[in-house]
């Protein structure tokens, strides 16, 4: 078997008392859609944090495509090939949608030590750009700027940043938060369609939307890993009935 | 692909005619023709008040640069004007009245000092970038306070003006104010050329997000201090034209009270936009002229004045006539 594209051993972080991740191990291999979930204060935000690089851990080892990776700078893992999105949206809000996406394009073309040439004519950077617009339905926005889209259009605009970035390993933290039905369902069909090219690591709360996408699940309580496996064996794990499904089936049944 | 095309295009300037492209226009128009009202009237004042507005124009330009298009207050900024005047001053004064050397020293020193207060200061924020800014500053004033051979506290007259081998006269009244003239549209196309490139993009979303912006790949910080690097050396050549324009260097020149006019001038005209620099400072310097010619204390209507901008205002004076940025 081939070597994971992401391991993660005894990865450990402590916020004063609190610990957010305690000795997690978690394997992801080249193409799946992984999820995490767990309840509240699981520390679910805080792994993509350590794993993006933004939070260092006080332990263990991230290694991404054989390379340990545990001491490496945000930006140094984005050329890496790991992009992310985030739960509340960040993007750059005063620029337009294009501009958002071209300027992930421009960031992996090189240095941006180009004093000159207007950015905004390179096809090389608009070309792209404009395609991963396409790919999220985006692109009658292009020109439109952020802070005049829509809260689903900038959950959308979030995933084509982070796929401009041509990513090997894609951080989704909870790209349903604060959506509609409707919009859900829509980006649960975009996610859906990267299934397979993309490796996903997909944190989410929505139990539907895990089950419908993720190909492994990994269950986070306090930090720490209880369970993991396919769908169906997590679904039938009886910690995780107990700690977390537990109340939705209560509810269900 | 329709769509595509609209897009990757160059956009279509706007009409010409818009509020916002025609007062820029008209400023710059009659920035040009100071010189011709000059002769007319034989009134020479027009010529040394409209040059100085050009000047500071120019140091409000390199000024808005950082602050307003990468969100760096830098609160020393005057310190580059009297870095690039005391280098004229004290090569002058050292026998070397050459421009060619006099004005590329100038520029480099500026750039240097920029380097070093840049290293240190952009890994701070906030507060504390303010006051590194400000510190430097002051000690570059402090340093040329000290400075015995070149005027001491009492600042120092320049006895002749750069020379440039005959190219221009800058004893020329008329030829000095084009050449400050020709300065500013130059550092206005530098300015306009930079904040579109590649480079300005990150300059510009660092300010917007620093965290999205390492989240997609990049390390800001040499951005930030070439960027401040840049502004330094732009500044540093308004300070040396200054110097000729003025005949004179004093510590003044930097002291802090300077680099505040110099904010003032950039948020009165509109932060972050490309011509607001130049229309804050002419509004601020003919409002200080025109007031204390009926009060003693100008400050206190431009004071009122300036709360006014900020409080309501967000664009400055350039936000009056259209978006600050694109739409």
């Amino acid at each position: 078997m081939t070597e994971p594209l992401l391991q993660v051993a005894g990865l450990t972080k402590r916020f004063g008392g609190v610990v957010a991740a305690d000795a997690i191990a978690l394997d992801i291999t080249a193409g799946e859609c992984h999820a995490v979930i767990g309840p509240n204060g699981a520390g679910k935000t805080t792994l993509v944090g350590l794993l993006a690089g933004e939070i260092a851990p006080q332990g263990g080892s991230i290694r991404f495509d054989g390379r340990d990776i545990t001491a490496l700078a945000v930006h140094n893992r984005s050329q890496l090939g790991v992009a992310r999105s985030f739960q509340t949206t960040s993007l750059f809000a005063e620029f337009t949608a294009l501009d958002n996406v071209a300027l992930a394009v421009q960031a992996h073309a090189g240095h941006s030590f180009r004093f000159w040439t207007s950015a905004r004519a390179e096809a090389a950077l608009r070309e792209p750009a404009l395609q991963a617009l396409e790919d999220v339905g985006l692109a009658a926005r292009a020109e439109a700027r952020v802070d005049k889209l829509s809260h689903g259009e900038q959950r959308q605009l979030e995933i084509a940043v982070a796929l401009a970035t041509k990513p090997r390993l894609l951080l989704l933290d909870e790209p349903m938060a604060g959506l509609g039905a409707d919009e859900s369902a829509r980006m649960v069909a975009l996610l859906r369609r990267f299934k397979g090219a993309i490796t996903m690591l997909l944190i989410e709360h929505d139990m539907a939307t895990v089950f419908a996408l993720a190909d492994r699940i990994t269950v986070l309580v306090y930090g720490r890993v209880i369970a993991g496996g396919d769908p169906a064996s997590v679904r039938a794990d009886a910690a995780v009935r107990e700690a977390y499904l537990g109340e939705h089936d209560a509810r269900h049944d | 692909m329709k769509a595509a095309r609209k897009v990757l295009g160059v956009p279509l300037p706007a009409c010409w005619l818009a509020p916002r492209t025609a007062l820029p226009a008209a400023v710059l128009v009659v920035l040009g023709l100071v010189p011709v009202y000059a002769a007319a009237t034989g009134d020479p004042f027009a010529l040394t008040l409209f040059g100085r507005i050009e000047i500071l124009a120019m140091a409000a330009l390199s000024l808005n640069l950082i602050m307003g298009y990468g969100g760096m207050a830098s609160f020393g900024h005057a310190a580059y004007l009297g870095i690039g005047g005391y280098a004229v001053g004290i090569l002058w004064k050292e026998g070397i009245g050459s421009g060619f050397v006099q004005w590329p020293v100038a520029i480099a020193v500026s750039a240097l000092f920029a380097l070093v207060v840049g290293a240190l200061s952009l890994r701070t924020r906030g507060v504390y970038f303010i006051m590194i800014t400000l510190a430097f500053a002051q000690m570059v004033y402090y340093v040329a306070q000290g400075l015995d051979r070149y005027g001491g506290d009492d600042g120092m007259t320049i006895g002749s003006r750069s020379s440039f081998a005959g190219l221009v006269n800058l004893n020329n009244a008329a030829q000095l104010y084009y050449l400050c003239f020709a300065l500013l549209l130059a550092s206005l196309f530098l300015v306009s050329r930079l904040v579109n490139s590649r480079f300005g993009l990150v300059i510009e979303g660092t300010r917007s997000n620093e965290r999205r912006m390492r989240a997609i790949g990049v390390s800001p910080f040499r951005y930030k201090l070439v960027c401040f690097v840049i502004a330094g050396a732009l500044c540093g050549l308004a300070g040396a034209l200054l110097a000729n324009h003025t005949n004179f260097i004093s510590p003044a020149m930097m002291y802090w009270t300077r680099s505040g006019d110099l904010m003032v001038m950039v948020i009165l005209g509109g932060l972050g936009s490309l011509f607001g620099p130049v229309l804050g400072t002419v509004t601020y310097l003919l409002l200080e002229e025109a007031l204390s010619r009926v009060t003693e204390y100008p400050g206190l209507f431009i004071g009122p004045a300036l709360l006014l901008v900020a409080i309501f205002m967000h664009g400055g004076i350039e936000g009056l006539f259209g978006a600050r940025r694109r739409d």
